[in-house]
């Protein structure tokens, strides 16, 4: 079961995960970090295939993608 | 637990100044990933350019010298002839290394230096706040083309990749774009194979990356690569421009 | 030791390569290129490295590569050329990196000619480039010199972890002189700060501060650099002033023409001296104030329109009388001519500078 961890301060709101996600499974947020920037999240869990297209799009490699074998 | 990514160890745990969907974070993810897969962390020696990746040695971890405006190819020879068993990179933009560092650049490429460049065209001078560059686009607008690049008094796209691939001391030249999860993995695996070229002394190796900036072309990051795919991508098509590896290793 | 019959700039290239020099960056121009020709032929032979770049401005880019990994360094240019340096050597002096750099000088400004001349003076001794900084400049006066101030510039290069320039000229580069090439022992400085050691303590080369008060502090630490330099690294040579009324103040090829000058005096019963600073700056500043005191009238000789002058007035005594004689475009006095232009200031005839 793949996941993925999202590092909130890092992120500047981009959208371009959110393009990459094959899933569309990732969106902007209402939640703000410190620097004022909506975070990315991830709005169903289950449907992530674990192929880090987000996290390779991230210019600030704010996700990690695990998977838990 | 299998990692499948995470942030690579050759890059420090610090925020990147650059702006919100940046091209310049997804290049220096892959040049640390790079740099970590080969098991080089503590031989590799980057040259930052002068322009918005100036900061790059905040970003690195490892040894870091930070080139004046234009040297940096200069910078990365005396540092390679010196310690030739470093493994030397330049990081730089196209303001960088197409324009007021055109002739180190050539020179360097033209002696065959054993070195690795990483040259980030997105047509703008980003730290400066976007002026044209030389690979502006013809009609693309900057704070000095307000009315757009017009060629007949500020000339044409110098295109890089080409202008180099036809020096005889060149090893390895190829144009890549971090438009997709698709472009961004043949861009890595060109930047590993220009440091494996290195490695083996196969000579001077260059990967172009079509990279964008949002901020001066005044898009959001999303429609930057968009851009990219449709624009500057018709003016620098990707593909390898020269590619001698196989046959130069151990050559230097 | 034995003496060698050697041209000035090669005398140079072989003290640097005995000095144990790693790299030297160069680009031809008149006239200093044999010290490019004759290291193009000697480094290999020790296995070292010549690389001719393709300009001035990538030279000393390579410069300040190589540096950054504590090797032994070196360029060499004449004056256009070294105007295209300064940047770099900018970059250098704040990044602290120990190298040499070397100025035959030529006539200017522009392309000028291929003459001697001194009208780089200030922008060796006065920062060249922007920012407060200084270089260490060594003025050799003769081909043994140009041989003894290049090993002598690669150790405090190193001491001050700074740039070092040796400040000649068209002349010293092209004269033959014989030369005693003394072996010195080198001392070894720490090198933790160089990058290029595969260690996992990282460093990085740079000049850059974005906070003021970092580059402040940046700034006074080279300073502290420019005043143990003033203290510890002057070097001057004092000719028959203890008695002179009138002293002679050159340095370089000028003054060995005033050395001359100086004896053809002495022939004639006219006391003259010569005070010739050997390093420029650290300019001898105490030594200045000391003799002028004595000699109530001091005539500095340059090939220039007056430079160094200035610096002699402002460290001579307020009574005493600052002369200036210079001729420039390449144009060399000779030592009578010199005599002349004395006689004339101790006859109350010369113009106050």
């Amino acid at each position: 079961m793949p996941f993925i961890k999202i590092a909130e301060e890092y992120c500047k709101e981009c959208g371009l995960c959110v393009e990459a996600c094959p899933k569309n499974i990732l969106r902007i947020s209402e939640k703000l970090n410190v620097k004022g920037y909506k975070v990315v999240e991830q709005t169903e869990p289950d449907k992530c295939v674990g192929c880090a297209a987000c996290a390779k799009v991230c210019p600030d490699a704010v996700i990690s993608v695990y998977r838990e074998d | 637990m299998k990692t499948v990514y995470e942030k690579p160890k050759s890059l420090n745990d610090v925020h990147f100044h650059y702006c919100p969907g940046c091209g310049h974070g997804v290049i220096h993810k892959l040049v640390a990933e790079v740099i970590d897969e080969l098991g080089i962390q503590h031989k590799t020696v980057g040259v930052a350019p002068v322009g918005c990746a100036v900061f790059a040695y905040n970003y690195y971890n490892f040894d870091f010298s930070q080139a004046a405006h234009g040297r940096a190819p200069a910078v990365a020879t005396g540092i390679k002839r010196s310690k030739p068993e470093t493994v030397v990179f330049s990081y730089q933009g196209d303001g960088d290394l197409a324009a007021i560092g055109t002739a180190e650049i050539i020179h360097a490429a033209n002696r065959g230096e054993n070195i690795t460049v990483i040259f980030v065209n997105n047509a703008i001078y980003g730290m400066t706040g976007g002026q044209m560059a030389p690979t502006t686009l013809v009609g693309q607008k900057a704070t000095t083309a307000p009315y757009g690049r017009d060629p007949k008094t500020m000339g044409h796209p110098i295109k890089v990749s080409e202008l180099l691939s036809n020096l005889e001391g060149v090893t390895y030249i190829e144009r890549t774009a971090i438009t997709t999860p698709g472009e961004i993995m043949k861009a890595k695996k060109a930047i590993k194979k220009a440091f494996q070229n290195q490695i083996d002394g196969a000579g001077f190796s260059m990967v172009e990356i079509l990279s964008q900036c949002p901020t001066n072309w005044g898009v959001k990051p999303v429609d930057g690569t968009k851009f990219i795919k449709e624009k500057l991508q018709e003016v620098f098509p990707l593909g390898v421009y020269k590619d001698l590896s196989e046959e130069r290793k151990g050559g230097k | 030791m034995a003496k060698e019959f050697i041209k000035g700039n090669e005398a140079i290239g072989k003290a640097a390569i005995m000095a144990g020099l790693d790299c030297y960056f160069g680009y031809p121009i008149t006239p200093q290129s044999e010290i490019p020709e004759y290291l193009a032929a000697e480094m290999p032979k020790v296995g070292k490295v010549f690389l001719q770049a393709e300009s001035e401005v990538a030279a000393i880019n390579m410069v300040y590569g190589a540096a950054g990994t504590g090797i032994r360094v070196m360029t060499s240019s004449s004056s256009p050329g070294i105007s295209l340096k300064v940047e770099g050597i900018s970059y250098i002096a704040s990044a602290e990196l120990p190298c040499v750099i070397v100025n035959v000088q030529r006539g200017g400004p522009g392309l000028g000619n291929i003459a001697p001349e001194q009208a780089d003076y200030f922008q060796a001794t006065k920062g060249g480039g922007h920012g407060n900084y200084r270089l260490l400049v060594l003025a050799p006066d003769s081909a043994q010199e140009m041989a003894d101030f290049t090993m002598l510039a690669f150790d405090l290069a190193e001491k001050y972890r700074n740039p070092v320039m040796i400040l000649a000229d068209g002349c010293l580069g092209q004269m033959k002189e014989a030369v005693e090439f003394k072996k010195t022992v080198r001392k070894e400085y720490n090198k933790d700060w160089t990058i290029g050691r595969g260690e996992k303590d990282h460093k990085v080369i740079s000049s850059i501060d974005i906070e003021p008060e970092k580059l402040e502090q940046r700034n006074l630490k080279l300073l502290d650099k420019y005043k143990t330099m003033e203290k510890e690294e002057v070097l001057f040579e004092e000719y028959l002033c203890d008695d002179a009324d009138l002293v002679l103040v050159a340095y370089g090829i000028t003054s060995r023409v005033a050395r001359s000058a100086v004896e053809l005096a002495r022939e004639k019963g006219i006391k003259l001296g010569l005070f010739r600073p050997k390093t420029l700056f650290p300019f001898p500043k105490k030594d200045i104030y000391r003799v002028s005191q004595k000699a109530k009238k001091m005539l500095t000789c340059e090939l220039s329109t007056g430079q160094m002058v200035e610096d002699v007035k402002l460290n001579s005594h307020k009574d005493t009388e600052v002369y200036f004689y210079g001729r420039c475009g390449g144009v060399i006095p000779a030592d009578l001519e010199l005599l002349e232009q004395a006689q004339k200031v101790l006859d109350g005839k010369g113009v106050r500078f």
